[in-house]
């Protein structure tokens, strides 16, 4: 038994301890928010919060996450609030949305590490996820536009729905 | 906005307890084309009865207490089907969008037309017949809110799911008139608004899936989960036409976790594929299980090919075949062999996977006489109707569920992985997911086939003399039928049919070649590849003729449309004012019924290498419904052309694809994306695509800058941006 700490919530896990915490997180917890993408770490896809950093969950034992505190995409906030959350929905980051997990859970460490990232320290920051749909343009508009709720504690993006019109 | 989290299927019963729609409900929807189709009122009685008949016209659904539920006959890729149907519909129905619901329609081309998402053609094939369907429901909602009321239909008028007496202010919403409205004929002939009076279609309205995809809801193929799901992953025969000759599972077997090892095959168009599947208790173990299996192929009986061998054949054909006549018009032949200074050149684009994000998988569940799937499917309509063939299946107990798909790019238009995991499903008698790894997806095809051009031109006096074109690639049809001496129809795809009323002397032939190597569609087809060709080689003749390109590409464009749009190109990209050091270039091509001109921007950076400082994209695909969305197909059209000109590209070497995964098949990173400029021409036209149309120019438009910067021509992709 593997005690497993994802989303504050405890699960005590049977599995081999070499077992990826991507399938883990997936298929035992039940939690498909984080994505399998390449297995080999290297289009970010399955990125999680370790202990508050982001980890490429399909190349991290099951085994090294024990007793550690794991977030996933369903854990950034409770209401899909979180600044870069709400800033991926004010221009419409997502396109077929499969990367975005891992790229909302990686910007958001940059955020909370560099408040006030300039364009390059963006891109170093997220030229690790991969988005086939090329939606880079946007990832990079959107962290700014996160840092600045982020900054004022504003609420400027208020829930969005289909009526509204994006701001480009 | 419902927040939904899963897409549900229409699939009799099931539907409507998903759906949650109370007491009587009125189905209203039409075969295609369109023809005037009652709507039908199901009782709560019914309900339980629904026969296949009714919901046959199942796309808009109104229930008694108003609620408004829309179906999405194609598939949601990232191309935003899920948001422009129903902006469609809402527009004429007169609903709010955040009050409905919206859900995938199952695989039924008997109900929804062809659903296969491709060619870019969801709203360009779509959008008359959605707008009539929205207009027919409101009409009969508004004559039954009149005879209500015993008023005159021309007082009544719906807006935001009410229909309201103008006179009286009184009004009903729709739910109230479900069940009068179910017994009216629906109107032969409606008036649909004009564009001046829309007030949801030309806007760009968020998406309704975005929240889904920024907390981890929204439901992929892979995230599908049903009662007793088993899950599979498959070693197959690495060469794609090979066969297995044994295999021995000991090993795997002796693994916790894993329950059996099969023999499985795959069709692949005409042809089927082997492998030895792996079924276990989770994905993961299913992958330790294959890891231990050890298998013996037998890859007799098909050529093994090599990258070289492909491209030096191809050349060769090129030379000593002059292929199969597509279009000709004057004597280019002629005027070649009297021209003084003939151009004479060869172009090659390569081999490129589709390397969707989610790689491919799929869920089956074979049950005696009944087969029921799910998955990122792009193509519902040919699985069903392909399993039912395949299978010995009536097509009604065949049921074919979409997800959200994480990604297609004419990928998941192929049938091969719903057919091998209907097989593994049939044989051990369980409902099972198969997963393809990372590197099944980057090995087993299908891909966009590698093409070689053969462009013959000269000039006199300014002017292009001869035009002669033609390609030797694999020809996408010949997997899909065994008809063969007709020329590679695509081959003109990406050339605007402008230049045909220009250039007196033309040829564009296709010489037939073709490698066991499975192919398939990848966003924007032969456009993709076409257009370089055809939009280099028209910037050769240019210089050769001493013309500025673009100035060039107006002489010979004399369609009015063309015309404003490059008067547009040279405006918004200050083609006239460029600067020295800097390299301009246009690209011009049609895909899908939408025209699109580029214009790129190149110089050095300090340490001496290009970047892409600017792309300008004027696009005309006429009639539009989401300007927003057409922006976002545009920037990530252009990111995916630059990764098959510049980063990755697909080689073989004795019949075994070499890449395997994203750190040999490199992908477009953040730091690669060009900022993208988009202007999209208002006008009166047929809507064209949007999600493909905006990827053929950016190649050539971007390789012609680098000869204007540099005076190096592009003739081979991929190449090396930072290395030029």
């Amino acid at each position: 038994m593997i005690s497993l700490n994802v989303n504050q919530k405890t699960y005590q896990v049977d599995v081999d301890p070499n077992m990826p915490l991507l399938w883990v997180i997936r298929d035992i917890i039940g939690l498909t928010g984080t994505k399998y993408g390449c297995g080999v770490a290297q289009c970010g896809a399955c990125t999680v919060h370790l202990n508050g950093e982001a980890v490429r969950s399909c190349v991290t034992k099951v085994s090294r996450a024990e007793g550690q505190k794991i977030v996933t995409i369903e854990g950034l906030s409770a209401n899909n609030d979180h600044p870069v959350q709400r800033a991926w929905q004010e221009i419409d980051v997502p396109q077929c949305g499969y990367c975005h997990s891992g790229q909302i859970m990686s910007a958001a460490v940059l955020l909370r590490e560099n408040p006030n990232p300039t364009d390059q320290d963006i891109d170093e920051a997220m030229s690790g996820n991969i988005c086939r749909c090329g939606t880079y343009l946007r990832i990079r508009k959107a962290i700014h536009i996160a840092a600045e709720m982020q900054k004022t504690k504003s609420n400027t993006g208020q829930t969005k729905n289909s009526v509204s019109p994006v701001k480009i | 906005m419902e927040n939904i989290t899963e897409a549900i299927s229409l699939s009799r019963r099931k539907f409507l307890k998903n759906s949650g729609l109370t007491g009587a409900a009125l189905f209203l929807g039409f075969y295609l084309p369109v023809s005037a189709k009652a709507g039908r009122i199901i009782t709560d009685t019914a309900l339980n009865n629904l026969e296949p008949e009714i919901e046959m016209n199942a796309w808009i659904l109104i229930d008694t207490s108003g609620k408004v539920t829309l179906v999405d006959h194609r598939a949601e890729m990232g191309q935003g089907s899920f948001q422009s149907v129903p902006q469609i519909i809402s527009e004429e129905l007169e609903v709010d969008l955040a009050n409905i619901k919206v859900i995938f329609a199952e695989g039924n081309q008997k109900k929804y037309g062809s659903q296969i998402t491709g060619g870019s053609s969801t709203i360009r094939g779509s959008y008359k017949n959605l707008l009539t369907l929205g207009a027919s429901a409101r009409e009969l909602l508004i004559q039954a809110a009149a005879a209500k009321w015993n008023v005159p239909a021309s007082e009544c008028y719906a807006k935001s799911g009410h229909v309201f007496h103008k006179p009286t202010g009184r009004s009903f919403h729709y739910g109230e008139l479900v069940v009068d409205a179910s017994k009216l004929e629906a109107p032969k002939n409606v008036k649909l608004k004009p564009r001046s009076e829309y007030t949801l279609i030309g806007k760009p309205l968020h998406r309704r899936d975005t929240p889904l995809k920024t907390n981890g809801s929204a439901i992929f193929g892979l995230d599908k989960r049903i009662p007793g799901l088993v899950f599979a992953v498959v070693e197959r025969n690495p060469r794609m036409r090979g066969t297995l000759k044994s295999f021995d599972e000991s090993a795997a077997l002796k693994i916790p976790g894993v329950k059996k090892v099969l023999k499985i095959k795959m069709a692949v168009f005409g042809t089927y594929r082997e492998g030895v599947a792996v079924v276990a208790d989770s994905t993961w173990t299913a992958m330790k299980g294959r890891k231990a299996l050890k298998v013996e192929w037998d890859d007799s009986g098909f050529t093994h090919m090599d990258s070289a061998d492909i491209y030096s054949q191809q050349e060769e054909a090129l030379k000593t075949n002059e292929g199969l006549s597509l279009k000709k018009q004057g004597d280019p032949d002629s005027m070649l062999s009297n021209a003084e200074n003939k151009i004479d050149i060869m172009y090659q684009t390569p081999y490129q996977a589709h390397a969707c994000m989610e790689p491919l998988n799929c869920i089956a569940h074979y049950q005696e006489k009944k087969l029921e799937i799910w998955g990122p499917i792009q193509a519902p309509d040919w699985v069903q109707s392909f399993l039912s063939k395949e299978m010995n299946l009536p097509m009604e107990d065949v049921v074919v569920n979409m997800t959200f798909l994480g990604g297609g790019f004419g990928r998941k238009a192929f049938l091969d992985y719903p057919h091998e995991a209907t097989l593994i499903s049939k044989e051990i008698g369980l409902p099972v997911q198969v997963t393809w790894s990372r590197e099944d997806d980057m090995t087993q095809g299908p891909y966009r086939p590698g093409v070689t051009y053969h462009c013959e031109g000269a000039v006199a006096n300014g002017e292009i003399s001869a035009f002669k074109f033609r390609m030797a690639g694999q020809n996408i049809d010949h997997w899909q039928g065994t008809e063969r001496g007709k020329p590679n129809s695509s081959t003109t795809e990406g050339f605007l049919a402008s230049y045909y009323d220009s250039i007196k002397n033309l040829s564009i032939a296709d010489v037939p070649f073709e490698t066991p190597i499975p192919i398939m569609w990848w966003r924007s087809v032969y456009a993709s590849t076409n257009g370089f060709a055809y939009e280099s080689f028209m910037d050769e003749l240019a210089i050769a003729a001493g013309k500025d390109p673009l100035d060039f590409r107006r002489s010979y464009l004399k369609d009015e449309r063309v015309q404003k749009q490059i008067d547009k190109m040279e405006e918004i990209s200050g083609w006239k004012n460029r600067k020295k050091n800097e390299g301009y270039g246009v690209a011009i091509t049609e895909c899908f019924s939408t025209t699109v001109g580029q214009v790129v921007k190149v110089s050095r950076d300090d340490a001496g290498k290009i970047k892409i400082d600017q792309v300008w994209v004027v696009m005309d695909c006429g009639w539009y419904v989401n300007p927003d969305i057409i922006r976002a197909q545009v920037e990530g059209s252009i990111v995916m052309a630059l990764g098959a000109a510049t980063i990755h590209e697909i080689t073989f070497k004795d019949g075994l694809v070499q890449q395997k995964n994203f750190y040999d098949y490199n992908m477009p990173r953040i730091t690669n994306a060009p900022p993208v400029e988009l202007y999209i021409m208002e006008n009166d036209g047929a809507a064209g695509g949007v999600g493909e149309p905006g990827l053929p120019p950016f190649t050539p438009a971007l390789t012609n800058a680098i000869f204007d910067l540099t005076g190096k021509r592009i003739r081979k992709l991929p190449f090396d941006l930072t290395a030029i």
